[in-house]
């Protein structure tokens, strides 16, 4: 180029000049045109960036954080130190026809290394220094941990002082060896004094850390402590699942949203809450994939959406209802498709019969009609379920319902085959009854009259599901009496698309047509259409109701079971995949059988004492149609029903100690405790919660952080729990308004717990409280083991440095308490027998102890209850004490002996046990004398391992042969008998894991996860009473709440519940809003909230998003200091003012706790609070259901939820000279 | 003829989740040090959005890039090599740490020394520049998601362009996210604006890097970079920038922010292009133009004119396999998918970007404007809620046309595969439609949807 030409060049003569002269002093070449100077690099140019790049090793690990991720990381170590990470990209290959895994991970991850060396990191182990005196002192003088513990915990002057000291400062360091010493004097203090059902444990999700969720476990319930539960008690449990399908919670894996052609992302903000997997909705958009987002504001999500629908808050359900009303009318009353009416007669409960039971003049649904309202009086005839025979007009009892699962006569007969049976869905043609159905939209009475056709049978008014779910739907059909909305646009009869625009602000049009493309989509592609849900639908008081309408437009458009369609519920990292293995090592099943593991939302109700401040009667939640079950009653009196009738765990469960209880009951201490309890003698503790010998005294936290994340009504467990400074502002029950059958002392108790021990890598609202803080191993510095239901992988983690300063992985912090406790043990306990009561478990005979869901109380009616029948059953379990870290370091003998059982399916194990004594090496002397080992994290991995289906091919085979007897159906070629999955595997590359009757997908040959596949390929029921998929509820408590069928129910009214103010009332003291805490972009719950990185890409602390009419209202603008008050509690935090959030609502990112940048209040005058300072528990009756069918107790599987959306909070600007 | 090779990236934004994985891993890997800390080599910013460092597209103020001279010349906006030299001392143009943010941390040690006290123990927040106790009102991402936007958003130099057609309200809300790395320009102003010859293009591939030996911290680069992807490292006192992770692409590693980018939208490629017709293509008198004559600077890798020229530059066989395989040549020519980042800044950027999809807006949804019906293609794109004008402001110096193209095209896909996906017949014409035949719009597919590693980099 001539730079003479003019027309390119740069700007003149003289800078050219000036440049041409720079050439020659400088190495590289200028271009001709003076422009730019080129230089060829090289590999010995630039060296400054080489070397910050070079580094000595990269090890493979991951986050043992509660995200579902399970994200593979590369850690990188220069000169023995962790520099940073970056993401694994060797994922195993989908096949080539869709998007591979890599690189999944996030920011969040990413900025993990920063803790390693940050000034957060417990680096040694801390105790509050005024009970490390007190104990100190005591110890000296008495010269015995235990009787040391005992007195400084007994006296109640010292009591208080280290109690009301908590999460005050004044931390001081202390030796492993003298935390161990405390620790064991503490727990064997408990178990004498009190039993150990007063020790509880406290550690969520063990698929995000198996190993160390496991030893913690073991440790816990060899001595006979209860583990909490974390799942329900998160809300993460969508109750709707155990209800519908009978299982926990089972999903499809993110690579099979590809596989959808229709895709509704609901209450769910994928790209932040599943940033990995969120590339595959971007992508299967590309896919030809139609994707739908419905959130309340305009979240990351949305950006991804071919359309966006706001429903207000918690208003949900109404608008799935309504879509569930167009899918009925168009795709099967006007027009019925085949391919939807074949799967719902044979995969669903909507062809069996209810019987209708006259009520005022009227009808109302009330039982399944079962074989024993036949005239069959066989044991199992009450769970016999019956349908009509389209050919013959006939009832008859197809296979697969809950009469076949546990019985000899059902052997080979539970499954779905129909033979020749057409299962008739309508009794439409003969005659007609009108029935009364619920309305919870605040419409006149709250019933809705409607017809259903019914038929006569045996002497019964029976109807179809169906019809009834056409009645209450208020899809009209020609004949049947009864009001029914006149069409779509009809606004006042529920369930049409005008209705639910009132309530929802989503337009009418937009609901039907959404509605008519989801159903359209599934047909046309078979079923795959599909729903991602979460927690914006699943965290409400009534999200079991939201979720059961939206289970319906899957469940009804045959997408359940089929890849790319059905549920995808993501909330939770629930899904230990080799949840065998895990589950026999973490309960200590190998050595002691049955752990204790109790629902935990109702510990902390009882134990935080949030129940003494409900001011309302538990029949808020009864139907208009209820028989008054619940009149009178408060929530704490139908949680102690639930507690004595066996429905529910509850420890501590007795008000005597276990142990002495075992003494005095013998042999036999089933009718021997009935009877105590029976005549008064003996009473149940959550009878009475707040009587000293009933409190829990110990507690350990690990893996979590309880009080700076999960703790809904964290004042209250401030103040009651742990005894010391709270913000609650709420007024206890009124006389009237407490519960008749648990006692209620004048003054609440403040500080019950003895000892909270938390181990962790970093400063939290949980350890800031701890009376001890242990410093544990982070992710990157100990072996362990990692799985989602996002991936189909496991993978390891593995030491990049050894655990620096005094920091212990899990595993040997466990290990050296349970030493210590051994040793004090042995001379202070010795071996006793102790007394477990145990609930009516699911997927165990247990599951028929209630025939037709009929709740007889024995309390009620003076009898004396039968164990395992209307009362927990009682089992006597000898332990050890002394001996209890010989059984952690061993895998001990009862797994030969009585296998491993999973959800109904024992496995023999025996195979395992000689592989595993040959791979671990054996035990030497002691009770685990040449038992194979469990010394080190890495054998405790391998046993997972080897005792899981999914795992270990051999058992998954063995599995389904056992399976395919009791079915009488083959499930041959989904296992693949010969793939082992070693610990070494995991570690050199996430290994896929084998189908495995564990899970309830196949995923032979490569096949993408999706839940329910082996169901409908393979003729496998639902572990349901009817073996089907359940739109109807008949349990009498189900009834009661008028939830029976699919149902809208609204948020909570806090007004009315607790005279909060209204919505959008505004005065001196700010504006009330609605209080969402959804999931945070710059945190994984509280985990990464503290971190600078994360910090620096968002605003730095605490904050609550705002619409800017409500701002405008509170006069506040952005980054404004503000305070949040309700009764629950005080929030201080900064104000971000969007338009993109709705009016009405404001959004405080979940777990944004108070260890950064949280002022004093100017209400309480306090430290502000956290999160969920603002919110606290309300338990919702229908889950406390149990001892019938689907509606059974498993731990995490179901009970009560730890809701907390539906609250609201007055926000005001507040001085902005803010004090520390 | 001049055949140089350049690394060149494009990113798909409408894959973006807005994650920031590749910020953290770039500045874990290389800015977490002292003198760095306000420093992110690689940024992302929410549309519409102030920016890092704010509002940097305002040329007008930070006077950065090109502009052409009364003849029709290059000359840097800033001003002329000689001003340069004689306000060498007091640059007015600079950003100020204000500008960027003032890095901070926590007193996180008080959790653990605090004494005995009345309240709980927590970490306030302590300026790193100047060690006092601060208040945090500003970050290199303050206005992620929206947050702020109505005061905020207001002064999006990008936005205030248009603003009468855009409402910042509930029912119109929009917003998306653009990753920004250095731009590797092919007319970098940066380097021209260097007085100490220590910014440099590598001859080989085309990086542009500061020579940390002989920077001498006059900090023109900074001004003179459009998209202040030139820092200074306040500590060492010399200029710092993306380096294309050269230490890992030397090797056959992507970059880090490409590698671990989760929404896999990144894409690294080689291109060729005539360094000869580099200032002439910058200089073209329209703005509008320069997307086209950055378009004709680059050359076809399979021509065998360029193949030979290639080779008498010396670029070796392999690279010029690299640049018939680069999936940025196919996204930018085969494809017609992706744009430059402001080319009215005369820089000829090599990162560039695929606009993305946004939702309808909901008024608009009633009447039927349905991505995936190859019938209501065109009226869709009109309906989405990002207004195709900002995305032009960005992409094309206003001209919506391309940006137009781009939409339809992603929006013909989606059509088009949705057929196959529910095992119809291909329907050719939806293709068509968009200049494309079936077989390339599959393997445009097949590119940006299944995005597979190897293809990716």
């Amino acid at each position: 180029m001539s730079k003479g030409a003019g027309m390119a060049g740069t700007d003149g003569p003289v800078s050219d000049a000036l440049l041409r002269l720079g050439r020659h002093l400088r190495p590289g070449t200028v271009s001709p045109d003076l422009r730019s100077l080129y230089q060829v690099g090289g590999r010995q140019a630039d060296a400054f960036y080489r070397d910050r790049w070079s580094h000595d090793k990269v090890v493979r690990s991951t986050h043992g954080v509660n995200c579902t991720g399970s994200c593979s990381w590369k850690v990188y170590v220069k000169d023995g130190i962790i520099t940073w990470e970056a993401q694994q990209t060797d994922y195993p290959s989908v096949g080539g026809d869709r998007p591979e895994y890599e690189p999944r991970g996030c920011p969040r991850g990413a900025a993990f290394s920063w803790y390693t060396y940050s000034p957060t990191r417990v680096r040694y182990p801390y105790a509050r220094g005024v009970l490390v005196e007190l104990y100190r002192e005591a110890k000296a003088r008495l010269g015995d941990p235990v009787a040391a513990w005992a007195e400084v915990t007994t006296d109640p002057d010292k009591r208080r002082r280290y109690q009301s000291a908590r999460g005050k400062g004044g931390l001081v360091r202390i030796t492993w060896d003298e935390a161990c010493e405390i620790i064991a004097a503490a727990h064997v203090h408990t178990i004498k004094t009190y039993g150990p059902d007063r020790v509880a444990g406290f550690s969520p999700i063990p698929a995000m850390s198996m190993a160390s969720h496991a030893v913690g476990a073991r440790f816990i319930s060899l001595i006979g402590g209860a583990m909490l539960s974390f799942y329900d008690w998160y809300a993460d449990l969508p109750v709707a699942s155990p209800q519908v399908f009978g299982d926990q919670t089972d999903v499809p894996e993110s690579a099979d949203w590809w596989d959808a052609a229709y895709l509704m992302v609901w209450g769910s903000n994928v790209p932040v809450t599943r940033t990995p997997d969120a590339h595959y909705m971007a992508e299967a958009r590309y896919h030809g994939q139609k994707v739908v987002v419905l959130a309340p504001d305009y979240n990351d999500a949305a950006k991804f959406a071919d359309e966006w629908l706001a429903p207000h808050p918690g208003t949900d359900g109404a608008l799935a209802m309504a879509m569930g009303h167009v899918i009925l009318r168009e795709f099967f009353a006007e027009r019925e498709r085949r391919s939807f009416a074949d799967y719902v007669k044979r995969f669903t409960d909507l062809p069996f019969l209810v019987r209708l039971r006259e009520r005022g003049g009227s009808y109302v649904p009330d039982k399944f009609l079962t074989a024993s309202d036949l005239g069959d009086d066989g044991r199992e005839a009450a769970f016999a379920t019956v349908l009509l025979d389209a050919r013959t007009g006939d009832p008859v009892v197809p296979n697969g319902s809950l009469a076949f699962r546990h019985s000899e006569q059902g052997q080979g007969r539970w499954n779905l085959d129909l033979g020749e049976v057409d299962p008739l869905l309508t009794c439409l043609g003969g005659e007609a009854a009108a029935v009364a159905l619920p309305r919870f939209d605040g419409h006149g009475d709250g019933v809705l009259e409607r017809g259903v056709p019914v038929r006569r049978i045996g002497g019964h008014l029976v109807t179809t599901v169906f019809d009834l779910m056409l009645a209450q739907y208020g899809v009209a059909r020609d004949g049947l009496p009864g009001r029914w909305p006149s069409g779509y646009d009809d606004a006042t009869e529920p369930y049409t698309p005008a209705w639910q625009e009132a309530i929802t602000g989503v337009p009418a049009a937009a609901a039907a047509r959404i509605a008519r493309e989801f159903a359209t989509s599934a047909e046309e592609s078979g079923g795959r259409s599909m729903i991602i849900m979460g927690a914006g639908a699943n965290h409400w008081f009534h999200s079991d109701t939201i979720y059961r309408a939206m289970l319906a437009l899957t469940t009804l458009t045959g997408c359940q079971g089929v890849n790319g369609g059905g549920w995808a519920h993501y909330v939770g990292q629930e899904k230990c995949r080799p949840i065998t293995g895990w589950a026999q090592l973490a309960s200590g099943l190998d050595w002691s059988r049955p752990p204790r593991q109790m629902i935990g939302t109702a510990y902390w109700y009882l134990h935080t004492d949030q129940w003494r401040y409900d001011t309302y009667s538990a029949d808020v939640v009864s139907s208009p149609l209820a028989e008054g079950a619940f009149a009178g009653k408060s929530t704490a009196d139908l949680l102690a029903q639930s507690a004595r009738l066996g429905w529910m765990p509850s420890y501590p469960t007795f008000d005597r100690n276990p142990l002495d209880l075992a003494d005095e009951a013998g042999a036999d201490p089933g009718p021997y405790v009935a009877e105590q309890v029976a005549t008064g003698r003996l009473g149940f503790a959550c009878e009475d919660p707040d009587a000293p010998e009933n409190w829990p005294r110990v507690l350990t936290v690990w893996r979590a952080n309880l009080l700076g994340s999960s703790a809904k009504g964290n004042e209250y467990f401030l103040r009651h729990l742990l005894g010391t400074d709270s913000a609650v502002r709420a007024e206890e029950a009124a006389p009237e308004q407490r519960p008749g059958s648990v006692a209620w002392v004048e003054e609440a108790p403040r500080g019950k717990l003895d000892l909270l021990l938390s181990l962790d890598f970093r400063m939290t609202s949980t350890t800031l409280f701890s009376d001890i803080v242990l410093p544990a191993a982070t992710w990157y510095e100990k072996h362990d083991l990692s799985s989602t239901d996002m991936h189909p992988f496991v993978h390891a983690f593995t030491p990049a440095i050894d655990p620096p300063w005094q920091t212990r992985t899990d595993f040997a912090a466990f290990h050296a308490i349970a030493t210590a406790f051994s040793e004090l043990a042995k001379t202070h306990l010795g071996t006793r027998t102790d007394l477990v009561a145990v609930p009516l478990l699911h997927d165990t005979p247990d599951e028929l102890a209630t025939p037709h869901g009929r709740v007889r109380d024995w309390r009620a009616t003076g009898q004396t209850p039968t164990p395992g029948r209307d009362f927990p059953k009682l089992v006597a379990v000898e332990r050890d004490y002394g001996a209890v870290a010989e059984k952690m370091a061993a895998l001990g003998p009862l797994l030969e002996r009585l296998g491993a059982t999973t959800k109904g399916l024992t496995f023999d194990v025996s195979g395992e046990i000689d592989r595993l004594a040959r791979m671990n090496g054996t035990a030497r002397g002691g009770v685990a004398d040449g038992r194979p080992s469990l010394a080190r994290d890495r054998d405790l991995c391998e046993a997972i391992l080897a005792l899981s289906g999914t795992t270990n091919g051999r058992l998954a085979a063995q599995g389904f042969a056992t399976l395919g007897r009791r079915t009488g159906t083959s499930f041959d070629g989904l296992a693949d008998e010969h793939k082992q999955i070693a610990f070494a595997d995991t570690q050199a590359r996430p290994v896929p894991v084998t189908t495995s009757p564990e899970w309830s997908g196949s995923e032979a040959h490569g096949r993408r996860y999706s839940a329910f596949t082996i169901n409908v390929e393979h003729r496998k029921p639902w572990h349901t009473l009817t073996g089907r998929q359940h739109f109807y509820l008949d349990h009498d408590w189900m009834h009661e709440t008028g939830e029976a069928l699919p149902v809208y129910r609204p948020p909570l009214n806090m007004t009315a519940l607790f005279a909060e103010p209204g919505v959008g009332e505004s005065g001196e003291d700010g504006i009330t809003v609605r209080y969402l805490t959804p999931h945070s972009k710059w945190s994984i719950h509280s985990e990464y909230q503290d971190n600078l990185l994360m910090l620096t890409l968002s605003r730095g602390g605490p904050t609550i998003w705002m619409s800017p009419a409500d701002a405008a209202k509170a006069g506040i603008a952005d980054n404004d200091w503000i305070e949040a008050v309700n009764r629950n509690g005080v929030v201080v935090a900064r104000a971000v003012v969007s338009h993109r959030m709705p009016e009405g609502t404001v959004y405080m990112y979940h777990a944004q706790e108070r260890v950064v940048d949280v002022p004093k209040s100017e209400t309480s005058g306090l430290r502000g609070g956290i999160h969920n300072s603002l919110t606290r528990l309300l338990v919702k009756p229908t889950h406390l259901i149990g001892g019938y069918a689907q509606l059974s107790f498993a731990f995490n599987y179901l009970g009560p939820t730890g809701n907390q959306r539906d609250e609201v909070t007055v926000i005001r600007r507040r001085g902005q000279e803010v004090d520390y | 003829m001049r055949v140089m090779a350049q690394l060149a990236m494009v990113m798909n934004l409408d894959k973006c989740i807005g994650c920031h994985t590749c910020s953290v891993t770039c500045k874990q890997a290389w800015t977490n040090r002292a003198g760095t800390e306000y420093v992110w080599f690689n940024n992302v910013e929410t549309r519409p959005g102030q920016g890092y460092p704010r509002t940097y597209q305002d040329q007008e103020r930070w006077q950065g890039g090109w502009e052409l001279n009364r003849r029709g010349r290059l000359k840097l906006k800033a001003g002329g090599r000689l001003k340069k030299l004689l306000s060498i001392f007091a640059n007015p143009l600079m950003p100020s740490i204000q500008d960027y943010y003032e890095p901070w941390t926590y007193d996180y040690d008080r959790l653990f020394s605090a004494p005995m006290q009345a309240d709980t123990p927590v970490a306030r927040p302590r300026s790193l520049i100047t060690g006092e106790p601060t208040k945090i009102s500003w970050s290199a991402n303050w206005d992620d998601n929206l947050a702020g936007a109505p005061e905020l958003a207001p002064a999006d130099p990008v936005l205030r362009k248009l603003s009468d057609q855009v409402k910042l309200e509930f029912e119109r809300a929009f917003m998306f996210y653009l990753p920004r790395i250095c731009e590797h320009c092919l007319n970098p102003s940066c380097v021209a604006s260097c007085p100490s010859g220590a910014l440099y293009k590598r001859s080989e591939d085309g990086i542009v890097l500061v020579d940390q030996d002989r920077c001498r911290g006059w900090r023109m680069c900074v001004t003179g970079c459009p998209y202040k992807k030139v820092y200074f490292n306040h500590r060492t006192g010399k200029a710092e920038k993306c380096t294309f992770c050269y230490p890992r692409v030397e090797v056959g590693i992507p970059t880090v922010c490409s590698e671990t980018c989760v929404g896999r939208l990144r894409y690294i490629g080689l291109i060729l292009y005539d360094a000869d017709r580099v200032a002439e293509a910058a200089s073209v008198p329209e703005d509008k133009a320069l997307y086209e004559a950055q378009k004709s600077v680059m050359l076809d890798p399979h021509d065998p004119e360029v193949i030979a020229a290639a080779r008498a530059a010396g670029i070796p066989e392999d690279w010029l396999e690299a640049a018939r395989r680069s999936p940025i040549h196919k996204l930018i020519f085969e494809y017609g998918v992706a744009l430059p980042l402001h080319p009215e800044y005369r820089t000829m950027p090599m990162v560039w970007y695929i606009p993305p999809l946004s939702p309808v807006v909901d008024v608009l949804a009633g009447t039927g404007h349905d991505g995936e019906d190859a019938g209501n293609l065109f009226g869709a794109i009109d309906a989405l809620r990002i207004p195709i004008g900002y995305l032009a402001e960005l992409f094309t110096a206003g001209d919506p046309e391309p940006v137009r193209a781009v939409l339809l095209r992603l929006a013909a896909m989606r059509s088009y595969m949705r057929r196959v996906n529910l095992g119809q017949e291909r329907d050719e014409s939806i293709a068509e439609a968009v200049g494309m035949s079936g077989p390339q719009v599959e393997g445009m597919h097949r590119l940006l949807a299944l995005a597979p590693y190897g293809e990716r980099y």
